[in-house]
């Protein structure tokens, strides 16, 4: 490097990093601190920053006055499904848009890319509807297949993007040695694109695992219902217990940062890449 | 397969020229296999999202309410003209400008001085990226319960840093209050939505290459002109785009306002996809619909004018 950058501007971004570092963190902090207060500290003013004694009250009041555990295991078996069906479909459909030039390509990639702009509240009653007639209001099999449909759009970008990464001659070297081309895509693709792809199921389990509205307006039995909609019934009661609720919240965060931590870099690497070469 | 052999000898570099060799291979199996391979996605993405998109579209021109589905009598444009009667609307259609404006101006500036500090390489920046992206892992309803708490007027460390700082005197009631309720959502926001725009403009500055910089350093440039002669022109694409989509999201994105304020109090965080939202749950699924559409005219007037001011700038 020729262009070295003088000491202030270092100290500069140094300081500037730090600031937004704990700006960032602060919020987490906040909501952990308060989960682990015991219930008649969180009560108080002027706040403590540390507490006096540390307690794990609001979780076990949380798993024994409402039914946390079936949320928690509804949102992983229901993200988790979501994940994987979605990642899938969109694979193959990502497989022909980034290897096949075809006429109406450019209105497939058009029609993924609308639904991102869509709100979403246009299309809830209808949905209830069509549920409704299909018998899957209430039912976790429905909230999968929404959120599959929700998933294969952006995920196939994303994927695309991975796949042009990749040289056409790998899977023709497979077909000339007699792979057929699902095969080939299976045997030969798959597995070198393997980071792209654990970064694109984590993502849509991650956005299945966050979503709201949709299990808001398909779910009613409390049983079956994911975490963000029973969070949703905390919220719209009067007195919101602000210690269960914040277990509630770091217990929802906690497992989708670590997630996203982990696969960070393919995500963002997948995503430049998805949205440069529309 | 006798048809794929002539693509072999192309490889990556031949992109350019791949749709002449490719059109060839439309013959049979290869055009059933494209179809199968499209076919999922095409089939949930029809039935699932453009479906009830299109039911309703035609929602929006009908009287219709979850409490009764089998009559829903078609009243032209009067889901609009409720709409539009109605005194909130006008104050819906001011906070979301506001809305978009308030959050995406600091988001951008914060976005990309973050952006410009990690384009050097140092010791633990891939372990700051992963610990300061990591809002993005979040729903935007958890960050709304979040910021509801750390705003509440009696318990709440806002308050408490405040008056700790010597800013404010007595505790402020942040959500109770209509002007500041509004600041308040907007703060959240901004939080939230810095992490995008950091991720998108890193990822542009690293295309930039390092030679032009070298250029002009020998030219004598200083850190200043660099920025806005160099790094903004080359990376003007992304910012263009990220802009354009950022305003569209935002404007489409009630989670925050929702879980903090509900649209309350008295409208005054109300803005249309909130409005939407207390419409569906009063089962107000036309009325719903029809603000669904307004508010997409508005995207789709904007991005037009937005587009085509940006181009007529380019060319002159």
């Amino acid at each position: 490097m020729i262009n070295r950058d003088p000491k202030w501007l270092t100290y500069l971004r140094i300081l500037g990093l730090g600031v937004w570092m704990i700006i960032t963190l602060f919020p987490l902090y906040w909501i952990l601190l308060t989960s682990l207060k015991p219930a008649n500290q969180i009560a108080e003013y002027p706040v403590r920053y540390w507490p006096r004694e540390f307690s794990l009250e609001n979780y076990a009041s949380l798993f024994n006055k409402s039914q946390f555990g079936s949320y928690l295991l509804n949102s992983i078996v229901v993200s988790a499904a979501a994940g994987v069906v979605g990642t899938a479909i969109a694979l193959l459909s990502a497989y022909v848009l980034s290897r096949f030039t075809f006429r109406g390509k450019g209105a497939v990639m058009l029609a993924f890319l609308v639904t991102q702009m869509i709100p979403a509240f246009i299309a809830l009653g209808p949905l209830y509807q069509m549920f409704t007639n299909l018998g899957l209001v209430d039912s976790r099999f429905g909230l999968v297949l929404i959120y599959i449909a929700m998933t294969i759009p952006f995920s196939s970008i994303m994927l695309r993007g991975f796949f042009d990464n990749v040289p056409d001659s790998l899977e023709e070297a497979a077909m000339v040695d007699g792979c057929s081309r699902f095969g080939a895509l299976w045997r030969v693709i798959v597995p070198v694109m393997t980071p792209g792809i654990i970064a694109t199921f984590i993502f849509n389990f991650v956005n299945c695992w966050n979503e709201l509205f949709l299990a808001v307006t398909l779910i009613n039995t409390d049983s079956h219902k994911t975490i963000p909609t029973a969070l949703n019934s905390f919220i719209s009661s009067f007195n919101i217990e602000w210690g269960p609720m914040s277990a509630a919240a770091v217990l929802t965060i906690l497992p989708t940062m670590v997630l996203f931590a982990f696969a960070s870099r393919w995500i963002v690497a997948g995503l430049t890449q998805g949205a440069t070469k529309g | 397969m006798s048809s794929l052999s002539g693509e072999t000898a192309g490889g990556v570099g031949a992109r350019r020229t791949r749709p002449a060799g490719r059109r060839r291979e439309f013959n049979g199996r290869t055009a059933l296999t494209m179809l199968a391979f499209l076919a999922p996605a095409f089939v949930f993405v029809l039935v699932f999202t453009y479906y009830p998109l299109l039911v309703g579209g035609q929602m929006a021109f009908r009287q219709w309410s979850l409490w009764d589905l089998t009559s829903t009598p078609f009243i032209g444009w009067g889901n609009f003209q409720t709409l539009m009667a109605d005194p909130a609307f006008t104050r819906v259609m001011w906070n979301s400008v506001i809305w978009v404006v308030g959050s995406l101006v600091p988001q951008f500036i914060i976005g990309f001085l973050i952006a410009l500090a990690l384009r050097k390489k140092f010791r633990f920046r891939g372990l700051y990226q992963a610990v300061v992206f990591y809002p993005w892992a979040v729903s935007g309803f958890l960050i709304g319960i979040l910021f509801r708490w750390m705003f509440n007027s009696e318990f709440g460390v806002v308050n408490d840093l405040l008056m700790r700082f010597g800013i404010v005197e007595a505790p402020v009631p942040w959500l109770a209050d209509p002007d500041l309720a509004l600041v308040a959502v907007i703060v959240a926001n901004v939080w939230y939505g810095v992490t995008f725009f950091s991720i998108m403009i890193l990822a542009a500055l690293q295309s930039v290459p390092d030679e032009l910089y070298e250029a002009a350093a020998l030219d004598g440039a200083g850190r200043a002109r660099m920025l806005f002669q160099i790094t903004i022109p080359t990376i003007r694409t992304t910012l263009v785009l990220t802009v354009l989509l950022r305003v569209i999201w935002i404007f489409n994105f009630p989670d925050i306002i929702y879980a903090m304020t509900g649209g309350g109090p008295a409208d005054q965080t109300q803005i249309a996809t909130t409005w939407m939202i207390k419409f569906t749950q009063q089962g107000e699924y036309g009325l719903a619909s029809a603000l669904g559409f307004i508010t997409m005219g508005v995207l789709v007037v904007f991005t037009g004018l937005y587009l085509a001011l940006l181009t007529r700038e380019k060319k002159s």
